[in-house]
């Protein structure tokens, strides 16, 4: 089993924030409102749902392609990008559905571009591994491993050159910190002090190869290589994920510079929908564990429903409002138009010059034939 | 009009869009304190500061794919690199996000931003420092590519490349720099997608781009000692490609040329006949001969470079190939 996970049990069997301790999880929820834990658990109810949606639809075949469910890893969803400004920007990896819906984009838009339909925030060029809505901040899924990072980079800069306040939160998986593009972009980071906190989902496992198996040193000290500052927290754990993010990106935004986050999280499915749940590389029941003690929904609502500041019917209800706009998002997808043929090169180019062919497949150009109208 | 070098066009490009726009900045290895590896910036940092003129560590993936983010909300950076043959440690950012991010997005994030630096080979740099990268970058739909091959061209091009809204790789060369000519004063652009007819002739078309533009006009010369006038067409922009301009020269000679500094392999120059043979088929006297690099990585031995790199004396000959005449 990957050192990381050894390291999250660790943290949440035997601290404070332990289920079995009712006095402490008076403290954890200290400083909630009621309606920001039901908010919390609302939106990461919604992002479960919605990913089971998913799961359910690309069986029946109306979703296709690689297709990555974040189900296990909600409590980073919600508690990194929820303590964001709107104008904050989120950049990620291909794991993006529920950062996505939780940065604003609709789970329709998200759904729709799940089914490749006119309606996705993408209009269906994109794809699960690439949401895109500028509009909410949200700067894309990205499917090269590491490709997004010196894009989180580029996007820090960009704040900075600009004189502006926002944060940028650059997301990457456990294995994508062995990337070379990783290490240069936290070396830049730092050197020109970029408002970037670059965040590592640590699930333990790059699809079936465990993190620690490949990686000599420890996630800490990635980016103490650049001297960027290293922060462990527990990303089943939403309200410390929560509280976090909103200190840590209180600090950036006040010029703190880089930061690193290692959240310690798991996947409670397979790596994409053609992946086995366990499989050859981690066992059943390193699985189940982890399901059965490390879902952050659950230890978000076991932790409410003792501070009493949740009903059985509560929960139901909110379950159900999830069930429902998931429901709601597949219909509106399934409903929605396939984008029109005429539309295959536009957006090629942003700028179709007024001399010279682009396209030299005898398309792309003439009216008719799926030519730029975006010229 | 004034006589400046290749170099100081450049210049002259970066500074006359620098001035009138704050979204652009320039970032690359050695571009500000040491005035740039070949001196293309030179005076930069001092006029525009180090935010704007910055020095990048020797990290090609990740300050491209930098500026790249960058572009994506909306600043033009130059991307300055020592020399293309780095470049190719940045291809993920320049074709899995420059290319794609306008289309994956569909439409919302273009990325308006310059790669710039000099391609292909210069003298006895062998193998690893000489290599045209045209091909690697105009393959990819969503890249644009400008080759410049004189100061005017280089000012011009570099400076439309930095207005365009897309990802323009704009390729100069070592062996340029030093290459003199009339510059236009004042604010001046040329349009992305125009060849420039940079010699007439009635008997054979040498279409080439780059720094072979020289090595054809110097072919064409030799050419004219035996009483045969050879076309030169620079086409200048790869991508958009000026295909009226090709047809037309085809049209003008029936007989045509290719020449380019890099591989035949799925090079530029097979692009080009491609396109002459569905479009002008019926046009030529004889069929399209391809001039290149031959198909090694470049030696080093002074011999063995000049045998792999096309020279004027094999231009000659394929022109005379294409009449039908005796190599010379
Ligand atoms: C450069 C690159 N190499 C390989 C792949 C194939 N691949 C896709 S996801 C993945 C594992 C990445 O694991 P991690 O970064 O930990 O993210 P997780 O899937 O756990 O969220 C691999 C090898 C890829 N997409 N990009
Ligand atoms: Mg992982």
């Amino acid at each position: 089993m990957a050192q990381a996970i050894g390291e999250m049990e660790a943290k949440v069997n035997g601290t404070e924030l332990s289920t079995a301790d009712g006095e402490a999880d008076a403290a954890g929820l200290e400083g909630f409102s009621r309606e920001e834990l039901h908010a919390l658990l609302a939106d990461m109810l919604l992002y479960r749902r919605f990913e089971e949606k998913a799961e359910e639809a690309y069986a029946i075949g109306k979703i296709g392609g690689f297709c990555h469910l974040h189900i296990g890893q909600e409590g980073l969803a919600a508690g990194a990008i929820k303590p964001l400004r709107g104008d904050d920007l989120v950049i990620t990896a291909y794991r993006e559905h529920t950062q996505a819906i939780a940065k604003g984009i609709t789970p329709r838009a998200a759904m729709a571009e799940l089914y490749g339909r006119t309606t996705g925030c993408s209009g269906g060029r994109g794809g699960s591994m690439h949401l895109f809505d500028t509009s909410v901040g949200f700067m894309g899924g990205h499917g090269i491993v590491g490709g997004q990072i010196p894009l989180g980079a580029g996007l820090g800069w960009a704040i900075r050159y600009r004189g502006g306040d926002q944060v940028c939160v650059c997301f990457m998986g456990d294995a994508a910190v062995n990337q070379g593009a990783f290490l240069e972009s936290l070396n830049m980071s730092a050197i020109w002090r970029l408002p970037v906190i670059y965040v590592v989902e640590n699930n333990g496992y790059g699809m079936g190869t465990a993190f620690s198996r490949v990686s000599v040193t420890d996630m800490e000290a990635r980016s103490g290589a650049c001297g960027v500052p290293a922060h462990t927290i527990n990303g089943q754990d939403v309200l410390e994920t929560y509280r976090f993010f909103e200190d840590l990106a209180a600090k950036v935004r006040a010029g703190a510079g880089p930061q690193f986050v290692n959240a310690l999280t798991y996947r409670f499915r397979g790596h994409s929908m053609s992946d086995p749940v366990s499989g050859t590389y981690r066992s059943k029941e390193e699985v189940e564990a982890h399901i059965t003690q490390q879902d952050p929904i659950t230890i978000l609502r076991d932790r409410m429903m003792e501070a009493g500041l949740l009903t059985q019917e509560e929960l139901e209800a909110i379950d159900a409002g999830a069930r429902s706009i998931s429901d709601d998002a597949a219909d509106f997808a399934d409903a929605s138009p396939v984008p029109d043929p005429s539309t295959l090169y536009d957006h090629v180019y942003a700028e179709i010059n007024e001399h010279g062919r682009l396209f030299l497949d005898g398309r792309g150009e003439r009216p008719g034939d799926g030519g730029p109208a975006n010229g | 009009m004034a006589e400046m070098t290749y170099r100081d066009a450049l210049n002259a490009a970066m500074c006359q869009e620098m001035d009138r726009d704050d979204s652009v900045f320039l970032m690359g290895e050695e571009v500000a304190e040491y005035d740039g590896a070949y001196k293309v910036s030179r005076g930069m940092l001092e006029r525009y500061g180090d935010q704007r003129v910055v020095d990048s560590p020797i990290s090609e993936l990740g300050f491209a794919g930098l500026c790249v983010g960058a572009a994506m909300t909306g600043l033009r950076p130059i991307c300055e690199f020592m020399t293309f043959n780095f470049s190719i440690l940045a291809l993920d950012q320049v074709i899995n996000s420059a290319a794609k991010m306008l289309y994956m997005s569909n439409g919302q994030i273009p990325v308006p931003i310059v790669f710039r630096g000099p391609t292909g080979a210069a003298l006895q740099l062998s193998a690893q420092h000489s290599q045209a990268c045209e091909t690697y970058y105009v393959h990819a739909p969503g890249v644009k590519l400008v080759t410049p091959a004189t100061p005017a061209d280089a000012k011009g091009l570099l400076a439309a490349a930095i207005r365009d809204d897309d990802p323009v790789a704009v390729m100069e060369g070592e062996l340029l720099y030093n290459v003199r000519g009339e510059v236009p004063d004042g604010e001046y652009i040329i349009p992305l997608g125009v060849a420039d007819l940079k010699r007439s002739g009635d008997d054979v078309s040498i279409v080439t781009h780059g720094k072979m533009v020289h090595v054809a006009l110097q072919a064409a010369g030799l050419l004219a000692r035996e009483g045969i006038e050879a076309e030169v067409l620079d086409l200048r922009s790869i991508r958009p490609l000026d295909v009226d301009a090709i047809l037309e020269t085809v049209a003008r000679t029936n007989r045509v040329v290719y020449l380019e500094e890099g591989w035949p392999f799925a090079g530029v120059g097979a692009q080009i006949v491609s396109m002459i043979q569905d479009e002008a088929f019926d046009d030529l006297d004889a069929p399209v001969v391809r001039v290149t690099q031959a198909d090694i990585p470049m030696p080093y031995a002074k011999n063995l470079e000049q045998l792999a790199k096309p020279s004027a004396k094999s231009v000659v000959n394929a022109c005379r190939q294409v009449l039908y005449l005796p190599a010379a």
